[in-house]
């Protein structure tokens, strides 16, 4: 059911960066909304099996998305998404960082720049997302984290959301 | 945990460096001895031979003297942490993009009935 869909994931260990391109099958505006709209961002954003809850959401220039992404457990893990150039909608660029429940932002772990555009390409969308890291010893921080987390290992069997969307 | 963390750490250390990965990349093929490996560098031998002992401390490589050859061997294991790190963040951006593939086919869905 699912079409052949361009996905690439380059990582860049030199320059610090990961580079996700991903195309969709629907039209630039509504991939855009997907990505600047809290009520949708909620519905898509974690990866499964966690789920996305907004706490405060201001897309604008100096705004920010304060968000939890929980685990079945019920483990909150706090992010903040500070935005800093938008141009609709053609793309968005801000930075992530870790937080706590009041969305201060974490001094001591790194922040990442986000640069997100969106490209159609015929009727589908193409975007393009390149996370950087301000240091090598920056990336190595989250990758150790997300270690501890044990958020990457609970990953699998993405396709059973399909079979849910076609019931 | 900890030490597969500390571990990680000098690994990336180790490979932030181009001709540290060059030496990398040629050792998967197969053993080499450290003159052949430093042949294709404008460097000294003493700078060369700070690459090998930062990716034998990393665990990378490995290096054995015989007689007055000294021959490099790659050790596939440390590489194949990081690629795992690197497998997970894939898997959670893919997870994430079908998230999306399933919420833009609804939106469509619900445009089309209107």
């Amino acid at each position: 059911m699912k079409p052949d869909l361009r996905f690439d994931f380059i990582a860049d260990m030199q320059k610090s960066t990961l580079t996700v391109r991903r195309e969709f099958a629907a039209k630039r505006q509504l991939v855009w909304d997907c990505y600047t709209k809290c009520e949708l961002l909620d519905q898509w954003y974690a990866p499964k099996p966690l789920t996305t809850k907004t706490k405060s959401f201001d897309f604008n220039e100096g705004g920010h998305w304060h968000f939890a992404m929980i685990d079945p457990n019920g483990t909150h893990y706090w992010s903040r998404t500070d935005y800093e150039t938008i141009t609709p909608i053609d793309g968005y660029t801000g930075y992530d960082g870790f937080t706590d429940e009041t969305g201060v932002i974490n001094p001591d772990l790194p922040r990442s720049h986000i640069n997100m555009t969106f490209t159609d390409k015929g009727d589908h969308t193409l975007t393009e997302t390149v996370v950087s890291y301000n240091a090598p010893e920056d990336l190595q921080t989250v990758i150790d984290m997300g270690m501890e987390d044990g958020m990457t290992s609970t990953l699998e069997r993405l396709d059973e959301l399909l079979v849910k969307l076609t019931a | 945990m900890d030490n597969y963390n500390a571990s990680l750490d000098t690994l990336f250390h180790a490979l932030a460096d181009p001709t540290r990965r060059a030496v990398v990349q040629r050792l998967v093929k197969g053993p080499a001895p450290v003159k052949e490996l430093a042949a294709p560098y404008d460097m000294a031998l003493p700078s060369f031979m700070k690459h090998i002992s930062v990716l034998e401390e990393a665990g990378l490589i490995a290096s054995k003297k015989q007689g007055r050859v000294r021959t490099c061997t790659f050790n596939p294991d440390k590489l194949a942490a990081a690629e795992k790190w690197f497998d997970d963040q894939r898997t959670i951006w893919a997870s994430r993009f079908d998230n999306l593939d399933t919420l833009l086919t609804t939106l469509q869905g619900e445009t089309d009935e209107t």
